[in-house]
């Protein structure tokens, strides 16, 4: 079952000249917004992340060109803060709280069930592409720990048996 | 807009909520939010347009009520009524009862000592007004701070006043605000910069997150007042980028605050001109130092530099700069209107006012609370908080989190502000409060933590960088049963060199919760390293990877 499907990066390299230049577009926009001044390496590489998904490593170079920065420190800003990717996503993303409420609250169990269950850890994709795991140091939903992002939507009160459905049924297979 | 304008707008808006003899206050912060609290307020909406009560029932979204362990949350302004996890399916019960008995089901006591013991001036507006709309904020006196500091005060008798209110900076460290503001003031150079710090990092910490949720217009008041007092023109918001909610709300204010012209050019009709920016944090939770929040406003690696130089002379490019936290900003707007002694009439001897803390973990009701200064830890505990869920016994409290200690039930009498706190080796921190039972294995929390500075520092310096994963190694042998008889000595020694050794604030208070269990639990440690057994029962899974 795991190793079927294309691996993840092939969606995204064959992807035509157009569809590039749209999605460059709010990165330009931001770029021009500071006036393409070096500080606004940070908020340009969030519209990279926000339009290709991840950070390309074509973009980089873009962006390292038009904010005339060194590459070496686009590299270095783009791998020291946890928010920004180089790698391309799964289809969906599964986000689990570490925070400490949700640590005490049993987030670590449900960490370890994934392992177990699906097989990854976090940052890693499941192998057929469909589901990206990450790990939030601390949502700040404390009131309803142990608390996960399921694409973009937040839940709490999470137990293994819950987030390995919700998992399955993005992968396509019934536990 | 002048002052004029300001109270024409309040008395519109206040005048306009009067003609509705209900208002239907739902929560939509994100606590609430993500139980479905849209979803209901969209439907009491939908069913009130149907039933034509339109004219004189109004549904408001509003921040965050505190009380987030029971969301969604809605009150009911006129009546005084709460209503705890109402679902889409109660709404035409609700509707029925309105000037009537209330839905007796869904009542959430509000004379309960949750609600009674606490004292709102951070969280005055939270669950009251609209947080997308500014003119609910101006009936509520908002701007009223600003305009009276511009217009009839100088910058040096609002600093006096906020010295004299014995304000303290909530990020953590407690440093007094008059001193700070006076540095900036001080401080030459005609480009000065104004920095809210709202990369709330602490696991379990979420108050700023809701205060910038439910009251954007008050820590944007809180900063024109610093730019004014120090004379800085531009101000930045920086904000975490893992809360977009919050990031949604400050942005729309702004745009309002620009539109209405309380920021900008010529506020009040004055020559004080202030602008502010957002930027948004990328995970990282170092910057929440200064520097290496500066550097990050630079578009930088956010690593701290070494000081002095401080902000305040030395800051974002190389301007003087005022950091402050999210709490503190938003104190200082009702500490200029009412004044410093107002202000200083709450709290403890050396802690004034109040403190906002993010009650969570093993407790009853989790949620956001406003206390005064020096309320006791068993008061927010157990009377606050309602005690410990399922009859377990309580064990520690933590705060401050990564930089904080946990607390044993043998000081929960201690009254809460800045100096008992540091006394018994924790802080104050942003206020994150996380309340553990007898499930919870001390050793396990310590390497927890641990292992979030670990992966936290920025590998500046050698002590931190090589000293969290050491003392990491050690904490994970203990939970996993494998340690030796040296390590508690070693763990020991490394805690001591980090502290003393370490650039910044992060590795210098990383083996806070390390040192406070080996003080007070140390049972805890002799039980997994002498007879290789957890005393709490929490760490099989560890001895079974270990």
């Amino acid at each position: 079952m795991k190793d079927q499907g294309a691996p993840p990066e092939a969606s995204v390299q064959v992807s035509s000249k157009s569809v590039e230049d749209r999605r460059l577009r709010l990165v330009n926009r931001t770029m021009q917004l500071y006036r393409n001044e070096a500080h606004a390496l940070i908020e340009t590489l969030h519209a990279v992340q926000e339009s290709f998904g991840y950070l390309e490593e074509d973009v980089l170079k873009y962006v390292a060109r038009t904010l005339r920065v060194p590459l070496s420190r686009v590299y270095a800003v783009a791998t020291f803060y946890h928010s920004f990717s180089l790698k391309p996503p799964g289809e969906h993303t599964c986000v689990i709280c570490m925070g400490t409420a949700c640590y005490i609250g049993g987030s670590g169990a449900i960490l370890d069930a994934l392992r177990e269950g699906e097989g990854i850890v976090s940052g890693e994709t499941t192998s057929d592409g469909k589901v990206s795991l990450l790990v939030a140091r601390c949502l700040g939903s404390c009131g309803l720990a142990p608390a996960g992002v399921f694409d973009g939507e937040v839940t709490g009160k999470l137990d293994s048996e819950h987030v390995l459905e919700r998992i399955g049924r993005w992968r396509g297979h019934e536990h | 807009m002048n002052i004029e304008d300001l109270h024409q707008i309040a008395r519109i808006e206040k005048s306009k909520q009067e003609g509705f003899q209900h208002q239907i206050h739902v929560c939509v912060a994100a606590g609430c939010l993500s139980c479905g609290s849209g979803q209901l307020k969209e439907a009491l909406e939908k069913e009130i347009a149907r039933r034509g009560l339109d004219t004189w029932c109004r549904v408001k979204g509003v921040g965050c009520l505190g009380l987030c362990t029971a969301g969604p949350l809605l009150s009911l302004e006129t009546a005084g009524i709460f209503y705890q996890g109402v679902k889409v399916s109660d709404v035409s019960d609700i509707l029925e009862a309105l000037g009537g008995a209330p839905v007796e089901r869904l009542i959430c006591p509000v004379n309960s000592a949750f609600f009674r013991r606490q004292v709102r001036i951070v969280l005055e507006n939270c669950g009251r007004i609209d947080p997308e709309r500014i003119e609910e904020y101006m009936a509520e006196s908002g701007y009223g701070g600003l305009a009276l500091a511009v217009s009839q005060m100088s910058p040096t008798e609002v600093i006096e006043e906020v010295s004299r209110s014995g304000l303290r900076g909530r990020g953590g460290a407690g440093f007094p605000t008059g001193l700070k503001w006076t540095s900036v003031a001080k401080a030459s150079g005609l480009t000065k910069f104004v920095i809210c710090n709202a990369d709330e990092g602490d696991p379990g910490a979420f108050m700023d997150r809701s205060v910038l949720e439910s009251d954007p217009h008050r820590v944007i008041e809180g900063m024109a007042i610093a730019g004014y007092a120090t004379g800085a023109s531009q101000g930045y918001i920086y904000v975490r980028a893992e809360y977009p909610l919050a990031v949604k709300r400050v942005r729309l204010a702004l745009f309002q605050a620009e539109r209405m012209g309380v920021l900008g050019n010529n506020i009040f009709n004055t020559s004080f001109s202030f602008n502010i920016k957002v930027r948004l944090g990328a995970g990282a939770f170092v910057c929440g130092e200064e520097t290496a929040l500066i550097a990050s406003i630079e578009g930088r690696m956010g690593r701290p530099r070494p000081r002095p130089p401080f902000p305040a002379e030395f800051g974002l490019w190389e301007h003087p700069t005022l950091i402050n936290n999210v709490e503190t900003f938003a104190n200082v707007p009702p500490l200029i209107r009412k004044g410093g002694r107002w202000f200083a009439g709450l709290g403890t001897e050396k802690s004034k006012g109040t403190k906002v803390f993010a009650l969570a973990g093993k407790i009853m009701n989790t949620g956001l609370i406003e206390v005064p200064m020096g309320t006791s830890l068993r008061d927010i505990v157990f009377d606050i908080g309602g005690g410990i869920p399922r009859g377990k016994e309580f064990k520690a409290v933590q705060t401050g989190g990564p930089s904080g200690g946990c607390i044993p039930g043998q000081f929960l009498d201690m009254p809460v502000d800045y100096d008992s706190l540091a006394k018994v080796g924790s802080i104050m921190g942003s206020g994150g409060m996380i309340v553990m039972d007898e499930s919870s294995c001390m050793v396990d929390v310590a390497r927890f933590f641990m292992e979030f500075c670990m992966s936290e520092s920025c590998g500046k310096c050698a002590p931190c960088r090589v000293g969290t994963r050491q003392i990491y190694d050690i904490l994970c042998r203990i939970t996993g049963n494998l340690s030796g008889p040296d390590d508690l000595a070693m763990l020991e020694d490394l805690c001591d060199l980090m502290k003393s050794t370490s650039l910044c604030g992060l590795g210098q208070s990383a083996p806070n919760p390390v040192l406070t269990t080996l003080r007070y639990f140390r049972d805890d440690y002799l039980s997994h390293i002498h007879d290789k057994r957890c005393l709490a029962g929490a760490c099989k899974a560890a001895r079974e990877v270990a």
